[in-house]
C-alpha cells in the first residue's frame, strides 16, 4: 500500500553499462531529498548510488551477460520507515552467497560488489522466477 | 575516458578526469594502464583528486594495474582521492594494499617509501 509521502520510482533501461551513472544519479538525488532519514543524507547517497551501480552491474554481466536485447527494471520504493531496491534481472542468476570479501594480502580483482551491498544495506535477498529474477535490497531509515 | 599524462621527475602521472570510476569506463582505464607498462613508463601515480565515485569495477582497474606494474617490476601509487571514494578503499580494505599519498608531490618524497 502505498501512503501519501511515499516515493516509488520505477525505471526500464537497455542492459548497457552507460546507464549505471543515470540510475546511480536517481538514487543519489532520491536520497539528497529525504528529510525523514535519521543519519547523514550525503553518505546515504552515495551508498544508494553504490548499491544501484553494483546491482545494475551483476545483472548486466553476470544475469544477462551483456545481452542487448535484454533490459533491466529497477523499482526504488520509500516509505516512512525503510527504503527498498528491487532490481530485476532476466537471465540465469546469480549467486548471492558467493559475496565473501577477497583477502587483501591475495587480492583478486573481482568479487567486491555483492560484499559492498551486503554491508551498506540491511537486508539483501535474491529470488529466482520463472520469468525475472529479484535482488532485493533494503535498508532501515529510522 | 579522459586521462591527462604528466611527468613528474620519473614518474609518470596519469590524472583521471572523470568524476565515475565504474563497470562503464574501468576495463579502459586498465587498458590505459597497461599501455603505459608496456611502453617502459613503469612508476605510475594515478591522480584521483577528479574522481567523486568509484564502484567495484573501478577498485579492480585499480587493483589490476597495481598487480601489472609488479610484474613489470614497476610501481603504481594513488594520489589525492577525495574522502568517499578513500572509504570505499578502507570498506574492501584495499588501503592495505594501495600506496596512498594525500598529494601528487608527496609521490616524489615518499614514493619508494
Amino acid at each position: 500500500m502505498t501512503a501519501p509521502d511515499d516515493i516509488q520510482v520505477d525505471i526500464i533501461v537497455p542492459n548497457q553499462t552507460r546507464y549505471l551513472s543515470l540510475i546511480g544519479n536517481i538514487g543519489e538525488a532520491i536520497a539528497k531529498e529525504l528529510d525523514r532519514y535519521q543519519g547523514d543524507r550525503e553518505t546515504l547517497a552515495y551508498h544508494l548510488n553504490l548499491v544501484l551501480t553494483e546491482a545494475m552491474t551483476n545483472a548486466i554481466r553476470h544475469a544477462h551477460h551483456q545481452d542487448a536485447s535484454k533490459t533491466v527494471r529497477v523499482r526504488i520504493h520509500i516509505d516512512q520507515d525503510e527504503l527498498c531496491i528491487e532490481v530485476y534481472d532476466q537471465g540465469q542468476g546469480f549467486d548471492l552467497e558467493d559475496q565473501s570479501l577477497p583477502a587483501p594480502d591475495t587480492p583478486v580483482e573481482h568479487g567486491r560488489g555483492l560484499f559492498l551491498i551486503r554491508t551498506l544495506m540491511d537486508e539483501v535477498e535474491y529470488h529466482r522466477g520463472e520469468h525475472a529474477n529479484v535482488l532485493i535490497m533494503r535498508k532501515k531509515l529510522s | 575516458m579522459q586521462i591527462d599524462v604528466t611527468k613528474l621527475q620519473d614518474w609518470v602521472v596519469l590524472r583521471i578526469g572523470e568524476a565515475r570510476l565504474d563497470a562503464h569506463n574501468s576495463n579502459e582505464l586498465k587498458d590505459t594502464i597497461q599501455k603505459h607498462l608496456d611502453k617502459g613508463d613503469t612508476r605510475l601515480v594515478i591522480d584521483l583528486s577528479q574522481v567523486r565515485f568509484i564502484d567495484s569495477s573501478g577498485l579492480g582497474a585499480l587493483l589490476s594495474g597495481y598487480k601489472n606494474a609488479n610484474l613489470h617490476q614497476g610501481k603504481m601509487v594513488l594520489a589525492q582521492l577525495q574522502p568517499r571514494v578513500e572509504s570505499m578503499f578502507e570498506l574492501t580494505r584495499l588501503n592495505r594494499v594501495f600506496d596512498i599519498f594525500p598529494a601528487v608531490e608527496d609521490v616524489v618524497h615518499g614514493g619508494d617509501a
